[in-house]
């Protein structure tokens, strides 16, 4: 191996900078306000973790996209960027993956051996301990209540949030749920389209369709929540299956509100400052990515947490 | 590679470090943050170690000495996340910092600030975790793989889960920043098969980090939800299961295994080449042995459960998924025995502390051959018998690569030879140190002591008083090391740039110590 020295683009490396030691010492606020908060030793500092995490990042990112307008960065920078998005979206996929895997286990495994089934230990378990559980999904009565009846602590839910008749279609929120996510999907890569081919006006206006629908879906997902909290009987504490719902369910939702303001404020950037041209629009593409990752795991959550 | 690249020309348009405590807040530079890895995990190190000794002292003998049983699982759990997250994590990531961006011909990490972010976020999580201390109930005591229901009716749980997201967030920045660099800021010339081992053992690394935190947080949010909000995931009555806890920790938790032992191949393919004077034999059967063990690792995790009533087809399928491991992990140790082969070799610190490593690394894979065997492991399972396999591999595993790294790139670090006689005193020391504490523990293992107890039965004494004595010599054996480096911070004869006449690299080629600022214009890699 031998060097030598060529004349490279230099790469962007930043001064010294406070972001992100403040960054870390507002995450101090939030990790121990978050405890504080959910051990119910108050909230206040929580919510000025929150307040502080999230103006530290706006603030972090404002500096970013004004050195790319200083003209900073280099085409490497741009692909560190772009792999760098990518690979975050997969740790995202990844955390996902947790709690399906959490969904497939407790349907494939531990439901059928608590009724029983198996000629393992556990099935035996379940035939000594819950002899009257029957193993379906979803688990309208829990173990506890099929031996304890109302003295249970863990009871089922009321109803469940699959669609009980076909007749029923034309009132079954999930449907429109993912009729409103899918074409949002699909707005977003027209605006896509519209910003490499420079056309602003189009641009904006599939963005700001995009941006609506995210909060529309968001609006649709609460009344969803309210709907289950104070008719259905359906809650986070009804075994398993108001647990897998509300926990897969929730956190999509979270992921669609975090990339709902990602779009928003790309369109802000797009209308209010005028960013992106053509060839130059990462936090655009990172954030339609975020979107069509967040789309993806609707799909699933459609497939298996409503349909199957 | 004998040409020393100047990089004094390229400073124009860098400020050199801050003064003070400012530069180690504010730094972007990937040799601070570096050195600020490296430290913390001293100091987690030396503290999971104090704990490590309380856990020895009160095992010295049978009966209950110093503490409540209590406070015992509080030592063990606190000894195992302070040294796993704390203490082995990173100095891999520190050794990652520095040497990364030195061994491709980088200016920097690709990601500067989130660099410094991932490095501060650590004493965050830490302060968090180690704050439980002073509440009323305590630091969590219920092992650091913290099994549900234990986990989930035990005090103060949800800081430990909060400390943990944070610590996951700090790990999943400081990979994504590994990867980019690799994947992008290698110096023209450089393709994969190329790159140094260390280079290939941290992208493996690194990717299995971002496979594996997020499920982590997965676990960790289950079970605060279990713990606080009503749901069931881990809770038979409401139609959960127990089991599924230990399937998404060891789903994360066997991966996290190999996160702690690949860097430490990377490190000693490198010493053992230098000192041997040849250049690695099988360079890229390396890589594709990592790459293998790296994909087995997803496939494996249920072997951490054999006991927990799986279904017999599950058993099967991990236990030969398990045995699998040991081929790749067999080319590798051929590997480094056919590089010392014929090789003109001396036997500087670094080299004594690498082939420790091959040795008593090997002797903990066979352990772990031993526990993978399912019906075997009916037997072995939670007893000090497994206790001394994780120990033989994490120890004089990746503890004794860590040591070997420092005492190999020290003097690039800091432009200062170490004290040879001192680090050979500090390597036979723990050397002894490492095997009277552990062997022994193959012994009560298999006799049947049980792990995570206070006390034992009158007939494990005699191996037990043995192992505290061991761990005892071992654990003083390392302010020795303290002492050590730090004087070679300080003074110590000036070192080459080459430092070692065996070593190849780009790391080799910049000044001792290394300038601030290296490979602003990245190098040409020819051949």
């Amino acid at each position: 191996m031998n060097t030598e020295t060529t004349g490279h683009q230099k790469y962007y490396v930043p001064e010294s900078s406070s972001i992100p030691i403040v960054f870390a010492v507002a995450m101090l606020f939030f990790g121990v306000g978050a405890a504080d908060a959910v051990m119910g030793k108050g909230t206040t500092l929580f919510f000025v973790g929150v307040v502080a995490v999230v103006s530290t990042m706006a603030y972090w990112f404002s500096v970013v996209t004004r050195e790319s307008h200083a003209g900073l960065d280099t085409p490497q920078l741009n692909t560190s960027y772009v792999y760098g998005m990518a690979w975050f979206i997969f740790s995202e996929v990844m955390f996902f993956a947790a709690f399906f895997g959490a969904l497939f286990y407790i349907r494939t495994f531990s439901i059928p051996w608590l009724g029983g089934e198996g000629a393992t230990a556990k099935g035996m378990a379940g035939d000594l301990l819950w002899p009257d559980f029957e193993a379906t999904w979803p688990p309208m009565i829990t173990p506890e209540q099929s031996l304890l009846g109302d003295q249970a602590v863990t009871k089922g839910p009321g109803e469940s949030m699959y669609l009980h008749s076909i007749r029923n279609i034309a009132t079954w929120l999930p449907l429109y749920n993912t009729i409103v996510l899918l074409s949002s999907s699909a707005t977003v890569h027209f605006a896509h389209m519209a910003l490499k081919e420079n056309n602003r006006k189009r641009f904006n206006f599939w963005l700001g369709i995009t941006v609506s629908l995210a909060f529309i879906f968001v609006i649709l997902q609460a009344l969803e929540y309210y709907e289950a909290y104070s008719h259905l009987g359906l809650t986070l504490d009804t075994g398993v299956y108001g647990t897998t719902f509300f926990m897969l369910t929730g956190f999509h939702g979270m992921h669609v509100l975090i990339g709902g303001i990602f779009l928003a404020t790309q369109l802000v950037r797009s209308t209010g400052f005028n960013h992106f041209t053509d060839k130059e629009h990462f936090g655009f593409e990172a954030a339609s990515w975020y979107w069509h990752f967040v789309d993806v795991v609707w799909v699933c959550l459609f497939l298996f947490v409503y349909i199957l | 590679m004998s040409a020393v690249v100047e990089n004094h020309d390229h400073h124009d348009d860098h400020h050199g470090p801050k003064k003070g405590i400012m530069r180690w807040l504010t730094t972007t530079n990937h040799k601070d943050i570096g050195t600020l890895y490296l430290w913390f995990s001293f100091a987690a190190f030396l503290l999971g170690g104090a704990f490590a000794m309380g856990i020895r002292a009160e095992l010295f003998e049978p009966g209950l000495q110093l503490m409540d049983p209590i406070r015992y699982n509080q030592l063990v759990t606190m000894h195992g996340l302070i040294m796993i997250f704390g203490g082995v994590m990173p100095a891999f990531v520190g050794l990652a910092n520095w040497l990364i961006p030195l061994q491709i011909g980088a200016p920097d990490m690709a990601m500067p600030r989130m660099n410094n972010l991932s490095f501060w976020l650590l004493p965050t999580a830490f302060g968090i975790l180690l704050s439980t201390a002073f509440m009323e109930g305590g630091m969590p005591g219920f092992g650091w793989t913290f099994y549900a229901p234990l986990s989930t009716n035990y005090p103060n749980v949800a800081y430990f889960v909060f400390a943990i997201h944070i610590m996951g967030a700090s790990s999943i920045m400081g990979s994504i920043n590994v990867v980019v660099t690799i994947m992008n800021m290698r110096a023209p010339g450089m393709t994969l098969m190329k790159m140094p081992l260390f280079v290939w053992s941290w992208l493996i690394t690194a990717y299995l980090l971002i496979a594996v935190m997020p499920v982590l947080a997965g676990a960790v949010t289950m079970l605060l939800m279990d713990a606080y909000f009503g749901t069931s995931f881990f809770d038979a009555a409401g139609g959960g299961d127990p089991v599924l806890f230990q399937h998404v920790f060891w789903f994360f938790g066997h991966p996290e295994v190999y996160i702690m032992i690949l860097p430490a191949f990377g490190i000693t393919s490198h010493i053992i080449s230098t000192f041997s004077r040849k250049p690695l034999f099988g360079h890229s059967s390396m890589v594709y042995a990592m790459v293998s063990i790296a994909v087995l690792s997803f496939v494996v995790w249920a072997h951490h459960m054999f006991t927990v009533g799986m279904p017999l087809v599950a058993e099967l399928f991990f236990m030969w998924a398990t045995m699998l491991i040991a081929i790749p992990t067999g080319v590798k140790v051929f590997n480094w025995c056919a590089t010392i082969f014929k090789g003109s070799i001396t036997y500087e610190t670094p080299m004594l502390f690498a082939i420790a490593f091959v040795v008593l690394f090997t002797i903990g894979g066979f352990s772990g051959l031993m526990l993978a065997i399912t019906p075997a492991d009916f037997q072995y399972h939670d007893t000090y018998f497994v206790v001394a396999h994780f120990h033989y591999v994490l120890v004089p595993g990746a503890v004794f690569s860590i040591m070997a790294a420092v005492y190999y790139w020290l003097p690039k670090w800091t432009g200062n030879m170490y004290d040879e006689k001192m680090g050979k005193l500090h390597f036979w020391l723990s050397f002894i140190g490492v095997n009277i504490t552990f062997f022994p523990q193959h012994f009560v293992g298999l006799a049947g002591m049980p792990r995570r107890y206070a006390d034992y039965a009158l007939q494990f004494a005699e191996w037990n008083a043995v192992s505290s004595v061991g761990a005892f010599l071992f654990g003083l054996s390392q302010l020795l090391f303290l002492y050590i480096v730090v004087k070679t911070v300080f003074a110590g004869k000036k070192a080459t740039p080459q430092v070692w006449d065996g070593a190849d690299g780009l790391e080799w080629t910049v000044d001792s110590p290394a300038p601030y600022h290296t490979f602003d214009v990245p190098p040409k890699i020819n051949g």
